[in-house]
């Protein structure tokens, strides 16, 4: 068995969901300042790849990052990559539909975070960094986590835009996801179901440590 | 050592606007909860702007609007305590102590000693490695203090200390933070909406109402002789009828002025010249007296009266009258009296006083308090 769509999902999976886990924290964090007007207009525009039909994110990706289109050919030219049909095309598909998870689950926490906290906090001279990264963030952790492990576990999942962005090229684009279908269609029923077990065994391990981790803090809490 | 407040925000449906001056003595800043108390102290720490006015601590501006100086709060390092405390729930005891004076004290070795020291006289030894969610509220308020203190401020401001507190607790805290006031040399703002706090803790006090500060005044004199209604109400004075002065009266006696009140249908002598401004006058419940008997020749200010309501208290009796002579039969200006137990009971059986009878009460003119709005 070629092992190679395991691989390639795993870190296309993870490469996104560091991305989106920095991104979403800091856009989470920055938009809940801004006045209500572009507030509201930045969060429906970052929402949306959540509630949209992948393959139209991917459509909008093709737009942007195609080889003729203005961002790929800069790449072209610029650095002699292109941004289309190779495997890490899957990670910004990926990372564009996870996104709104993260920010949104990180939006959450960051609102029921006890502002006081960082007042004092800056009462007593700790600085903004510092209040940051040792209080709001641990803090908000439950949810940051919940956002973070979700994310991962949708660009794990991530078949619409992938598919559209990165095509299906045995050991080269291909992840589990996409591996199924072409098995599927090519009738090779046995095997599809050999990478559906792996699937579900892989969601179900990541769903367990969430849990298991989330126990483990409520302990703490106490 | 001297605190100079002089700020105005807008919030849309709220205006705060607070001006004051306070040495180095405990100031409290009495109101309502709504009133703008702590996003007063919030100004002042530096966690929120203001949109115009002047801070300034021992001649140093922290804000001035028209000079473009706006210090961060780590600049100012205001002792703010706040209302829940503000302990980081992440961190243990000792670790939320070294958070504080890490910006002050960069020796690690020093900083635990000053740490451990600290626990000491807060009694917070053997709570090191508790977190916050582990420690009683006296423990959180301890903790909470002990570490605004580490870092050596000018200014302490408590919002509240005791609101989430009760009963027995709260007095043996009170007790503990008025030692720990005592030792503290610099000017503490403390906020509350406990006109008893207030008398027993602070020099002076400053009222605020929806947003305003009213002048600061001596806490004694606030309390004997309050000049606002908002401020007599915070006092805890419980009745009050609108008032002007009474022209009639003026004229015939030359040392004693008379006031009309209005909602109660009388003329009242008061025992001082009446200021042509006020509006209303107040009279406390413990100082509106039952005459049982023969009225005394002597008596000023003698009401007739009828009993409307007879409500048992804890340790009093209150008895809710209306006068007679008043326009509208309304709540609003019924009188309340309060009195002990014992001395309704010798009135009720030596009157057989019950609710609907009509009753004489007497007010002492010094008693009368006369209110601006």
């Amino acid at each position: 068995m070629d092992w190679y769509p395991l691989y390639n999902s795993l870190r296309i999976a993870l490469i996104s969901s560091v991305i989106v886990f920095f991104t979403g924290i800091f856009a989470a964090y920055y938009i809940a300042r801004l006045n209500r007007v572009v507030k509201g207009i930045l969060d429906v525009i970052l929402t949306l790849p959540m509630v949209l039909p992948p393959t139209v994110v991917g459509y909008f990706l093709l737009l942007l990052l195609g080889a003729r289109r203005p961002v790929g050919m800069w790449f072209q030219e610029q650095f002699g990559i292109k941004l289309v049909m190779t495997w890490y095309s899957g990670i910004f598909a990926s990372a564009v539909v996870a996104f709104p998870l993260m920010y949104r689950t990180a939006r959450g926490a960051f609102e029921s975070f006890d502002e006081t906290l960082a007042y004092s906090g800056q009462t007593l001279g700790l600085s903004n960094t510092y209040i940051f990264w040792r209080i709001r963030m641990p803090a908000c952790r439950q949810g940051i986590l919940a956002g973070a492990v979700l994310s991962f576990a949708r660009a794990l999942g991530e078949y619409g835009a992938t598919s559209m962005l990165a095509g299906y090229t045995p050991g080269k684009t291909a992840t589990i996801s996409t591996t199924v279908y072409q098995l599927w269609r090519t009738d090779n029923e046995a095997l599809a179901f050999q990478w559906v077990v792996i699937n579900v065994m892989i969601s179900a391990v990541v769903l367990l440590t969430v849990n298991m981790l989330e126990r483990k803090n409520r302990k703490e809490g106490r | 050592m001297s605190l100079y407040v002089d700020i105005e925000k807008d919030f849309g449906s709220f205006r705060l606007s607070t001006r004051f001056e306070a040495g180095e003595e405990i100031m409290g800043i009495l109101g309502a909860s709504g009133c703008g108390k702590s996003m007063t102290l919030r100004c002042i720490a530096g966690v929120v702007k203001p949109d115009r006015g002047k801070i300034r601590l021992d001649g140093i501006t922290w804000f001035d609007s028209e000079k473009g100086i706006d210090l961060t709060p780590q600049k100012r390092r205001a002792g703010l305590l706040f209302q829940n405390y503000a302990l980081f729930p992440n961190m243990t005891v000792e670790k939320n102590l070294m958070a504080g004076l890490k910006a002050v004290e960069k020796d690690r070795k020093k900083a635990r000693a000053a740490v451990a020291e600290m626990m000491e006289r807060f009694y917070l030894t053997g709570l090191e490695k508790h977190r916050p969610s582990q420690l009683s509220g006296g423990q959180q308020q301890r903790v909470a203090l002990a570490r605004i203190l580490l870092t050596k401020p000018r200014l302490l401001m408590l919002d509240e200390p005791f609101s989430a507190l009760d009963g027995y607790l709260r007095w043996k805290l009170e007790m503990e933070l008025m030692d720990i006031l005592r030792e503290f040399s610099g000017t503490t703002l403390f906020v509350s909406h406990s006109r008893d706090e207030i008398y027993r803790i602070c020099d002076s006090v400053c009222v605020m109402d929806k947003g305003r500060s009213a002048p600061v005044a001596p806490v004694k004199a606030m309390f004997e002789e309050p000049k606002t209604v908002a401020a007599c109400m915070l006092s805890g004075c419980k009745n009050y009828s609108a008032a002007q002065p009474d022209p009639g009266k003026r004229g015939r006696e030359q040392e004693t002025a008379w006031v009309r009140a209005i909602d109660w249908g009388v003329s009242l002598e008061c025992g001082q010249r009446v200021p042509e401004d006020i509006s209303c006058i107040g009279v406390r419940s413990h100082y509106i007296h039952l005459i049982s008997g023969e009225i005394p020749a002597d008596a000023q200010n003698v009401m007739e009266c009828r009993i409307r309501r007879i409500v048992e208290d804890v340790f009093n009796m209150v008895v809710m009258v209306s006068s007679i002579n008043a326009q509208s039969d309304s709540h609003n200006v019924w009188l309340r009296l309060e009195m002990p137990k014992e001395q309704w009971k010798a009135y009720e059986e030596q009157e057989s006083a019950k609710v609907g009878d009509k009753i004489m009460v007497r007010i002492h003119p010094k008693d009368i308090l006369l209110l601006k709005s």
